[in-house]
């Protein structure tokens, strides 16, 4: 480990680095009044409404039931057969990040070194990425836009699918931490899941030294600490309990150690990955930490040989907060299916629904604002053609902030112009 | 050649004969080991109960789904398919109501038992990627049949692989056709008389992995792949030469002259790793410089933008359903890609090579069927089973023998809790040659490899 000395320069670009982003959620929004009216509507925090009407001005959600009037001039949206749900609400992502996996010109989504708290990944965020119209035309509205690779590898933020700008987009900042306890952090732990314990107990430890004891370290009267001030600085909206903490863990015994921190250190955990969190659940259910499941692994490896398809079935019967988040390289637009994946293995529709809608928002905070189909909640609605989770259904309008989405996407540009062999380029 | 012989002599359905006679068993007992190269498959049928599954949805990849039917299979082979069916005294009976009954999933791209699970250094044994040029190396020769994700695809229907090297190389060797079964030895999974097929990539991987070497370019690969068929040419001229004449001692063996000798015979084709739309044609080209056959290319994700040329070279195209922008030559992909090329005139296979992927074919087969009916491509459930069945038996050129459901083939067979293209449904009863090696119901039917006993919990049945 490199010990540092302060940096006073450093402290002071954190907290600009803080007011960077305030005044976010002030986005573009549809300022006239839709009413999508007649589809069975799923609103998620309460059971599902037939011939329901959902209507929706300047931005929000302004009313969800049956037999709602509908204002004169509304834009009605005939739903009629048809499923209405909230958008969906991507919990682990790198939207914007990843442009192309293998093209390091289009990848933002990783700091170099071990140690990263510091590293928000809003401003790496491409708004013109082609992976978000894609992922919109599946009805993903929100995400929760991750770092990755590393012990610590930074901080996420929630964004809308939608806007030409990182202000457009990003609508919470410093949404959570994430760090990693399994196979990829061995190397910053010396080649030990012991050593990172250890680096992370010093870090943790050193960040509250550093927030209790600043004037002193300003006046050079600390001894060295274990991370640069900025870094340590970072740590502390986490070790208040405000910032949650993402840890990436699939072994039983990682998920026991993130538990262990968390407990220590007093952490608003999640755990994602989490392959073997099935043998644990219980002691998840207590210490109500939500598990982000990547529910189409189930391959053995050393950092989780138990896994099972059924793993978010098992968490959800035992009480945990299930949060489904299936993450790969190019199939990150498939949440839907991914959702219908979890039904096929032992969850309720509506525990899976929720698991893509609610429960992330839920689990990070942003309920206010995300998740379900509720007065004052963000006018962000799905108009399926049937069954969300089915390959034979289709997302025909998707609303984000009250707008209705163009479902054009440079796939869609390609189709297109191929349709019809030889095509034509003018 | 001598190894072509044996090859077409035990493949029924094999390519053009071999130029050379079938030798006696004289000259089988001889010095010459070429007659040797290729390890006999020891799979043997297990021995069943005759077994009968009544009113089920029946899709057979040949005609419409029939509803209400039967299907009577015995000693490994369909005995009949239809609506007014009587189960036999002696058939185990099945109740079908409201389930489906298909051909077992072929995947004519996977990289199971080379690429094995737990996934450590141990078990990466897919790419000889030390020379770009390795006709030389047979993925059998690295299979391990206690791969741990085998019976996870097994759960997933799939009842035959094509297990592929994997795409370091511009020729990585030879692929093998596999029954997915319990098994000590991967020549006890061989499909008898299955031809061999060889692997080849264009494209990115090769030129990324030599960089350092060469190739290093696109033109390089090609360079690479036109430099070892000239070598081959004069190789299997000089062999057969020798074969028609039997002058003077054989000439000397080459083993990776003598896979792709074969391949200008005929009697192997190359699967051919490639995504690019203007590569494949070149590589067609290539082939015809040689006269060599690309059975099928694999990825294909350019492949809707040249559809009319691979259906004029009645090749076929592997693709996937939805991967796409993972690197540049995958960054044109479209969901429709299937849909467009069957409609085209091409054998379209749905393909994985994942060990995820491979565990949820239908569904895949089902993402691209409906993206090609939302975007008003005419295609079928029946083409959509075809992809999954029919067609990559005739990939792996043992269409003859399976891929479909019709009195005489073999009985792979796979019945569905319900519609296989519903995201909800699974494999509930796996055939494999009529041996029952999945029964999702029935933990005494729910293989585990040896590598899971006693520190991994059951990854089937659940």
């Amino acid at each position: 480990m490199t010990a540092h000395r302060r940096t006073g320069a450093q402290g002071i670009r954190v907290f600009l680095g803080a007011v960077l982003f305030l005044g976010l959620g002030n986005a573009p929004v549809a300022a006239q009044v839709v009413a999508i009216t007649g589809g069975t509507v799923y609103p998620v925090s309460g059971p599902k409404i037939e011939n329901g009407t959902v209507l929706l001005r300047d931005g929000k959600v302004v009313a969800v039931g049956a037999g709602i009037p509908i204002p004169a001039g509304a834009t009605r949206i005939d739903a009629t057969g048809k499923w209405v749900t909230p958008g969906l609400f991507h919990g682990f992502s790198d939207y914007g990040l990843t442009g192309v996996q293998s093209v390091d010109e289009t990848r933002e989504g990783s700091e170099r070194g071990d140690v990263n708290p510091a590293f928000d990944v809003a401003e790496g965020i491409n708004p013109a990425a082609v992976t978000i119209p894609i992922a919109r035309m599946q009805g993903i509205t929100t995400a929760l836009v991750v770092p990755s690779d590393h012990m610590i590898a930074g901080q996420g933020v929630v964004v809308d699918l939608a806007g030409g700008t990182v202000e457009d987009m990003v609508a919470t900042d410093h949404a959570a931490m994430v760090i990693a306890l399994g196979v990829e952090a061995k190397d910053a732990g010396g080649g030990s899941r012991a050593g990172v314990m250890a680096r992370f107990r010093q870090l943790f430890q050193d960040a509250i030294e550093y927030q209790r004891r600043k004037a002193d370290y300003d006046q050079n009267r600390m001894q060295a600490l274990s991370a640069p001030a900025a870094e340590l600085a970072a740590l502390a909206p986490v070790l208040a309990g405000k910032e949650p903490v993402i840890a990436q863990a699939n072994r039983k015994s990682d998920i026991e150690n993130a538990l262990r921190l968390a407990r220590e250190f007093h952490l608003k955990l999640l755990i994602r990955g989490g392959v073997e969190a099935w043998m644990v659940a219980p002691a998840l259910a207590q210490a109500g930490v939500p598990v982000l499941v990547q529910n189409l692994t189930d391959v053995p490896h050393f950092d989780g040989l138990n896994a099972r398809l059924d793993n978010a079935t098992l968490l959800a019967q035992a009480g945990v907060k299930v949060i489904l988040a299936q993450n790969d390289d190019s199939r990150d637009r498939d949440l839907r299916f991914a959702a219908g994946n979890a039904v096929r293995n032992g969850m309720t529709w509506e525990q899976a629904l929720r698991a893509v809608t609610l429960s992330p928002a839920e689990a990070l905070g942003v309920n206010d604002r995300w998740g379900s189909l509720e007065a004052g909640k963000a006018a962000d609605v799905v108009v399926w053609s049937g069954d969300p989770f089915e390959f034979s259904s289709r997302a025909e309008h998707v609303f984000i902030r009250g707008v209705d989405m163009p479902l054009k996407s440079r796939m869609t540009e390609l189709l297109d112009r191929y349709r019809t062999l030889p095509p034509r380029y003018f | 050649m001598l190894a072509a012989a044996v090859l077409a002599g035990c493949a029924g359905h094999a390519g053009p004969a071999s130029p050379t006679p079938v030798p006696g068993p004289e000259a089988a007992e001889s010095q010459w080991s070429a007659l040797r190269s290729q390890y006999p498959s020891t799979y043997q049928r297990h021995a069943n109960a005759p077994v009968f599954i009544k009113n089920a949805t029946v899709m057979t990849a040949v005609g419409p789904e029939i509803a209400g039917a039967s299907i009577l299979f015995r000693d490994g082979k369909v005995v009949a398919v239809g609506k007014d069916l009587v189960a036999p005294a002696d058939a185990t009976v099945i109740d079908g109501t409201g389930k489906f009954v298909t051909p077992g999933i072929i995947d004519d791209h996977s990289h199971l038992g080379v690429y094995a699970a737990p996934g450590t250094w141990a078990e990466s044994d897919g790419n000889e990627a030390t020379n770009p040029v390795t006709p030389n190396v047979w993925a059998e020769q690295s299979f391990w049949p206690q791969d741990p994700q085998i019976p996870l695809a097994i759960a997933g229907g799939v009842t035959i692989i094509e297990a592929l090297p994997g795409s370091a190389n511009l020729i990585g060797g030879r692929s093998a056709t596999l029954r997915l079964i319990p098994a000590r030895t991967v020549q006890a999974m061989k499909v008898p008389g299955a031809p061999y097929g060889l692997k080849m990539a264009c494209g990115e991987n090769p030129k990324r992995v030599y960089q350092n070497r060469g190739p290093s370019t696109r033109m390089g690969n090609m360079a690479g792949d036109r430099a070892a068929f000239i070598e081959a040419e004069q190789y299997r001229a000089k062999w057969d030469k020798w074969l028609k004449d039997r002058v003077g001692d054989p000439p000397a063996r080459d083993l990776g002259l003598e896979t792709l000798a074969e391949v200008l015979r005929g009697n192997i084709q190359v699967q051919n790793h490639c995504y690019r739309a203007d590569e494949m044609a070149q590589m067609i080209d290539l082939s015809k410089e040689f006269g060599f056959k690309i059975r099928s290319f694999h990825h294909v994700v350019e492949g809707y933008k040249i559809a009319d040329l691979l259906a004029k070279n009645g090749i076929a195209a592997s693709v996937w359903a939805d991967w796409w922008g993972f690197k540049m030559e995958a960054y044109d992909g479209i969901p429709e890609n299937a849909a467009l090329l069957t409609t085209a005139g091409v054998k379209t296979v749905i393909h994985s090579d994942s060990e995820d992927g491979i565990q949820r074919l239908n569904q895949a087969a089902a993402e691209a069927l409906y993206a090609g009916q939302q975007a008003g491509i005419p295609v079928t459930r029946l083409d959509a089973i075809r992809w999954l069945t029919a067609n990559p038996a005739w990939v792996l050129r043992i269409d003859q023998e399976t891929g479909t459901l019709e009195a005489g083939k073999d009985a792979d067979v796979v019945l569905w809790s319900g519609d296989p293209f519903s995201v909800y449904s699974k494999a509930d009863k796996v055939w494999n040659d009529g041996w029952l090696v999945f029964d999702r119901n029935d933990p005494a039917h729910q293989y585990q490899t040896d590598f899971n006993l006693g520190q991994a919990a059951p990854g089937v049945g659940q």
